[in-house]
């Protein structure tokens, strides 16, 4: 396996090639916070929680750590406060779908109201149930802000009875429609 | 039609077909593109097949049904040549006269020529200044072939660069060649072309793909559909090039489904590229066998990005992949694919053909060549217009596009679509590439100029761009889907007077998510109206947020109409018009408007007899709690009766 060695808020990091910086900075213990990610799961990189800044000599920018892979030479900075003011708005934006972050993410006075405060739309149940059961039972409907989660007609009782998906779901929507009537749905 | 085998025997057709072609003395030219179309250009061509046979023009005068000439606006386009006499907005009844007069006795007729600013009429098409200062190279053609003819394009020099790359160029040396002519990408970002090439050409894997974008979903551009319509063989030629250089067999072509025409034409012009052993297996017997699949995209907005187009070309729905490794090395099915504009992929043959000299002699230091912009909104002249990179803001809008319409004052012109931003009058003199437009917080985009009055409203249009992105986005990420949801609902509250201090920062605040967090340019690009808009016009913005005023009369809820007593007559015309009976006052008392009840539809504004002059429109809301007064004696009551 090939190797690359990068430097992560200062520390000199040998990774597996084809790594995220995630993976390569939880390795040698440096905690960057998630929402969308799941180690089971392909990275959907949608959340952008786990933003971190990247440079090389005077060109830097900000990447999502989930699927970024590792490159040689590569500068990384988990944490400073562009970055960190990056991730309140997030939360903020997201508040109060998601409430388990660090004290310091958490709006002190939410401004927003995103409309839907039980889901983050982070997709863990949607690639869960795609990508592990196989089942395909959720799909996105609609684009843009009108993006919602929706089951495909006919399958939402499969819920009911699998659950299994539901430990995973970061906002409590899929959790408060287990009883999914086809009459009745839920939102 | 037998295949053509040799290079030789494309030279040998073309030769053929030019000496036709030279029999013709006298060609009337229709234009037959989508706009022209619409304002019954079909009509007026069939009239003039009918009506030169009746009045017996001679055969050596041809008629031709062309591709856009981008003076859409003022369709149809009809151009007499070698005269080179051009008329405008030409109906079926002007037919029998126009053959009459300019076909067989030679005259030119005033009426419908473009008329310059002293009403006079200008007969050649070349001095038109709409025309005049533009350098078109890539659209000139439209205007010399019906694009339904692959002969046409064959006789003017059609796939003669696609030759001299078989036969005299190796896949290396095309690349090479492309590099050292540094075409940027005419698509959005100004990526070298040449260097994309490269990347595809050198990543690993056996099948590779090549692929036109002709999605342009920004609302008011066409030139892609333009020269797709126009002149699809152009892209063809420089995509089968694309093909053997990077050493890809396979080719796609994206075309939005709203464009039919294109789509007809594109799909003919590979059947007939097929016919003639342009496309296929064994192209014009040099070994190389490249063919290609036309894709109907629609989906929204974002299906042009690369990655959202390539998931739609592998059959899923278009949304825009996280990945950092590029397109170019892993695209369609993980394989190496390049993407290129429409307009990117129609240089490469006049590239090969004419030169890399000849191309660098166009443009700016880092932006070489020509550029298609459409040129719409309030000026005169609006249309597509294919200028040297480098031209002033000024040419454009003043020279090409005539200035701005009905004597009003120029405000701004947004470039580069809807995440484009806005470049007021101080940056007019602004020589317009890839570099100077992003350094001054707009982008080349794909090439939209809208050009603004002084009756536009920034915060008002910005949010309408807004919206159009919240939209049209695809959704999945928090920064663009939350980050646009917000930044629309600010700039509703701000074109409604609901808007609270703090406002505008929090604006910009929600712009530094959008860019730095977004997962594709869709969102990192967003925030260029916003933050252009704020950065040029601030005391519009403040007017908004801290006076509820809108001074450009724009927003509904920040304006309000208001009676002069000293002019009013009491005529009663305008409480006639008014709908809700907002208008106090009898006969010849003063009229006095009941705030609660107006709706500000502007009829009393328009109501009013120029001669009064008593009613206006202002900045600012009606004042809340406000009682009318008791309507008096007018003014001039007495004197008129
Ligand atoms: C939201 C979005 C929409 C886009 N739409 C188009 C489009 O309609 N046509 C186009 O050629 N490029 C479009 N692009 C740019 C493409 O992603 C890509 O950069 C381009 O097609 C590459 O070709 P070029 O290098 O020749 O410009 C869009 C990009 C984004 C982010
Ligand atoms: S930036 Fe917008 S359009 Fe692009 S991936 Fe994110 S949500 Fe989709
Ligand atoms: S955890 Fe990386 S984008 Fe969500
Ligand atoms: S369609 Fe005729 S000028 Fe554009």
């Amino acid at each position: 396996m090939k190797t690359v060695t990068l430097e992560i808020d200062g520390k000199q990091v040998t990774a597996e090639e084809g790594m995220t910086l995630l993976q390569a900075a939880n390795q040698v213990g440096i905690a960057i916070p998630t929402l969308c990610h799941d180690e089971r799961l392909k990275p959907a990189g949608v959340c952008r929680i786990c933003t971190v800044e990247i440079s090389r000599g005077d060109w830097k920018r900000m990447v999502a750590s989930c699927v970024y892979p590792v490159e040689e030479g590569l500068k990384v900075t988990t944490d400073n406060e562009h970055i960190r003011k990056i991730r309140r708005m997030l939360v903020e934006l997201m508040w109060p779908a998601w409430t388990r972050v660090d004290k310091d993410l958490e709006p002190a006075h939410p401004r927003f109201d995103s409309g839907h405060p039980d889901c983050n739309m982070c997709g863990l149940c949607i690639r869960y149930c795609r990508q592990v059961l196989k089942k395909d039972v959720l799909y996105w409907e609609g684009r843009g802000v009108d993006r919602h989660l929706a089951y495909v007609p006919g399958m939402g009782k499969e819920c009911v009875t699998c659950r299994q998906c539901f430990s995973l779901c970061t906002g409590g929507w899929i959790v408060a429609c287990h009883g999914y009537d086809e009459e009745q749905p839920a939102k | 039609m037998t295949r053509i085998t040799s290079a030789r025997e494309l030279a040998e057709l073309r030769q053929k077909l030019a000496a036709e072609r030279d029999k013709t003395k006298r060609w009337v030219m229709v234009c037959s593109g989508t706009g022209c179309v619409a304002c019954k250009a079909t009509e007026v061509s069939a009239a003039f097949v009918a009506e030169m046979k009746q009045q017996g023009v001679p055969e050596t005068t041809r008629l031709r049904n062309t591709g856009c000439y981008g003076f859409c606006e003022r369709g149809p386009v009809i151009v007499i040549q070698p005269d080179n006499i051009c008329y405008l907005g030409v109906t079926k009844k002007d037919v029998p006269e126009i053959v009459k007069q300019t076909l067989l006795e030679n005259q030119v007729i005033e009426r419908l020529l473009f008329k310059d600013e002293d009403k006079k009429g200008i007969a050649k098409f070349a001095e038109i200044p709409f025309y005049k200062y533009q350098n078109r190279v890539l659209l000139d053609a439209n205007t010399q072939l019906d694009p339904k003819s692959i002969e046409d394009y064959i006789a003017i020099g059609g796939y003669s660069a696609l030759c001299k790359a078989l036969f005299e160029m190796k896949p290396d040396g095309i690349v090479e060649e492309m590099k050292r002519a540094n075409l940027r990408g005419r698509g959005g970002g100004g990526f070298s072309a040449g260097r994309k090439w490269e990347t595809t050409r050198k990543a690993p894997g056996d099948v590779k793909y090549v692929i036109v974008n002709g999605d342009e979903g920004d609302p008011g551009a066409y030139m892609d559909r333009s020269i797709l319509e126009g002149n699809p063989h152009s892209v063809l030629e420089g995509l089968i090039i694309g093909g053997f250089a990077i050493g890809a067999n396979q080719g796609f072509i994206y075309v939005r489904q709203e464009y039919p025409l294109a789509v007809e034409h594109v799909r003919q012009a590979l059947h007939r590229a097929r016919e003639h052993g342009l496309l296929g297996e064994n192209i014009l017997g040099s070994g190389f066998s490249f063919d290609v699949t036309v894709h109907c995209g629609a989906g929204a907005f974002v299906s042009g990005e690369s990655s959202a187009l390539m998931t739609a070309i592998e059959g899923r729905v278009g949304q825009p992949r996280p990945k950092y490794i590029r397109t170019s090395v892993k695209g369609i099915w993980e394989r190496p694919s390049c993407l290129n504009n429409v307009e990117t992929w129609a240089n490469v043959p006049l590239i090969i053909n004419q030169g890399v000299d000849w191309f660098r002699s166009m443009g700016t230091e880092n932006s070489k060549g020509t550029k298609v912009f459409s040129l719409v909104g309030k000026v005169q002249n609006s249309g597509l217009v294919e200028v040297p990179m480098g031209i002033t803001l000024r040419d454009i809008v003043f020279k090409i596009g005539g200035g701005i319409r009905n004597g009003r004052k120029f405000k701004a012109v947004q470039s580069g679509g809807p995440s484009g931003g806005f470049l007021p009058e101080s940056l007019l003199d602004l020589k317009v590439d890839f570099d100077e437009l992003t350094k001054n917080g707009s982008m080349m985009g794909s090439g939209g100029l809208i050009v603004m009055d002084d009756d536009s409203c920034i915060v008002d249009t910005t949010k309408f761009y807004i919206k159009f992105l919240a939209h049209e986005a695809c959704g999945q990420c928090v920064p663009c889907r939350e980050g646009l949801r917000q930044a629309l609902k600010i700039l509703e509250a701000m074109t409604t007077g609901t808007a609270k201090a703090g406002d505008i920062e929090l604006l910009e605040e929600l712009c530094d998510v959008l860019t730095n967090a977004s997962l594709c340019a869709l969102g990192t690009s967003a925030a260029n109206p916003v933050l252009s808009g704020i950065k040029h016009f601030r005391a519009e913005y403040e007017a908004h947020v801290n006076e509820h005023r809108c001074p450009a009369l724009v927003c509904r809820d920040l304006v309000h109409y208001a009676i002069d007593p000293q002019k009013c007559t009491g005529c009663l015309l305008c409480k006639k018009q008014c709908p809700t009976d907002a208008i106090l006052g009898e006969r010849k008392q003063v009229h006095v408007i009941d705030y609660d009840k107006c709706i500000k539809c502007g009829n009393c504004l328009n109501a009013c007899p120029k001669k009064f002059g008593a009613v206006s429109k202002a900045p600012g809301a009606y004042p809340q709690n406000y009682r009318p007064p008791v309507p008096a004696a007018a003014a001039g009551a007495e004197v008129r009766p």
